[in-house]
């Protein structure tokens, strides 16, 4: 099915779900950060919301989920792949504060 | 026919069976400019999250969710906008589509504007790209580089709406445009969903 064929039926229902879902999603964000937690937590825990809130964005509200499964996962291993080679450095971002990673 | 000649059009034959996954050629290109994008993104955000990591006196200037929590609601509901705009240029109603995706441009303006007012509050309390009353100076400038980059992609996704939207009424463009135009507007409200609690929220003074 294409994402005009997908348009063209039904109504905005679906849409409207994944709208509330967002706004929930968003809101829970601002409740994580209002929380009793050392910064990591609440790093980690605001970045797995993010990425919940972006797969349906993606999926829903982009149309992802209606296009071709060979595009689909063009798109999706080609994005998360550059996305986690990106992040080999992190441990030297520490290097400032606690010094050179894994030197004691 | 020479042989040079059925040699090309065996050729073009296979050339042009038919765009990149069957998918129309203008939406792949606005994917892999979304794609391309997305890294972009991804590096100013990571070269943020590498430099409060490695900062002891990180500041934390934000006191109220409010002006940041209007924006996000906005922005969002500027997405749902933009969803019930393609569908009525996909059910062929003219004036219905103009008048939805006119909306998305009032709702990225009105962002951009407290985005700016949010931006002008910041810089009265002392802060520049290089330095800040609170803390560290890399601050200002990893907060209005990406911050100012999610302004200029709503500033421009804006100009989009209005032009695309204008010729899409007068009959120029159709559907399709409306459609890829709406791929990048999502993008727009996607990146916002993680500069929200990496750049706002981790720094809400306590």
């Amino acid at each position: 099915m294409t994402t005009a064929e997908a348009s063209k039926r039904g109504g905005i229902g679906k849409e409207l779900m994944v709208y509330l879902c967002l706004l929930a999603l968003a809101g829970l964000q601002f409740v994580i950060a209002y929380q009793n937690i050392d910064a990591s937590q609440m790093f980690i825990r605001m970045l797995a919301v993010a990425i919940v809130e972006a797969g349906l964005a993606v999926m829903f509200f982009m149309h992802l989920w209606t296009e071709k499964r060979r595009f689909v996962l063009f798109v999706l291993i080609f994005t998360i792949f550059v996305l986690l080679t990106m992040q080999y450095g992190w441990t030297d971002s520490t290097r400032m504060v606690v010094g050179a990673p894994f030197s004691k | 026919m020479s042989q040079a000649d059925s040699t090309l059009e065996g050729h073009s034959t296979g050339l042009t069976a038919g765009p990149a996954f069957s998918i129309p050629t203008k939406k792949v290109a606005m994917w892999l400019f979304i794609i391309a994008d997305t890294m972009t993104f991804a590096a100013c955000l990571l070269a943020y999250g590498f430099v409060r990591n490695g900062s002891a006196d990180w500041p934390r200037p934000f006191h109220s969710i409010t002006n940041v929590a209007l924006m996000t609601f906005i922005l969002l509901t500027s997405s749902l906008t933009m969803l019930i705009g393609l569908r009525a240029a996909r059910a062929g109603d003219k004036a219905g589509a103009f008048r939805w995706t006119m909306i998305t441009a009032a709702a990225g303006i009105l962002f951009a504007l407290l985005h700016v007012r949010e931006w002008l509050g910041l810089i009265d309390k002392g802060m520049t790209l290089f330095k800040n009353p609170w803390g560290n100076g890399l601050f200002g400038a990893s907060f209005f580089s990406i911050t100012g980059l999610h302004l200029t992609h709503v500033t421009c996704g804006v100009i989009a709406l209005i032009v695309v939207g204008v010729r899409y009424k007068s009959g120029r463009y159709n559907a399709d445009d409306i459609e890829v135009l709406g791929l990048y507007w999502h993008f727009v409200d996607l990146v916002w969903m993680f500069v929200v609690p990496l750049v706002y929220l981790l720094n809400l003074a306590h």
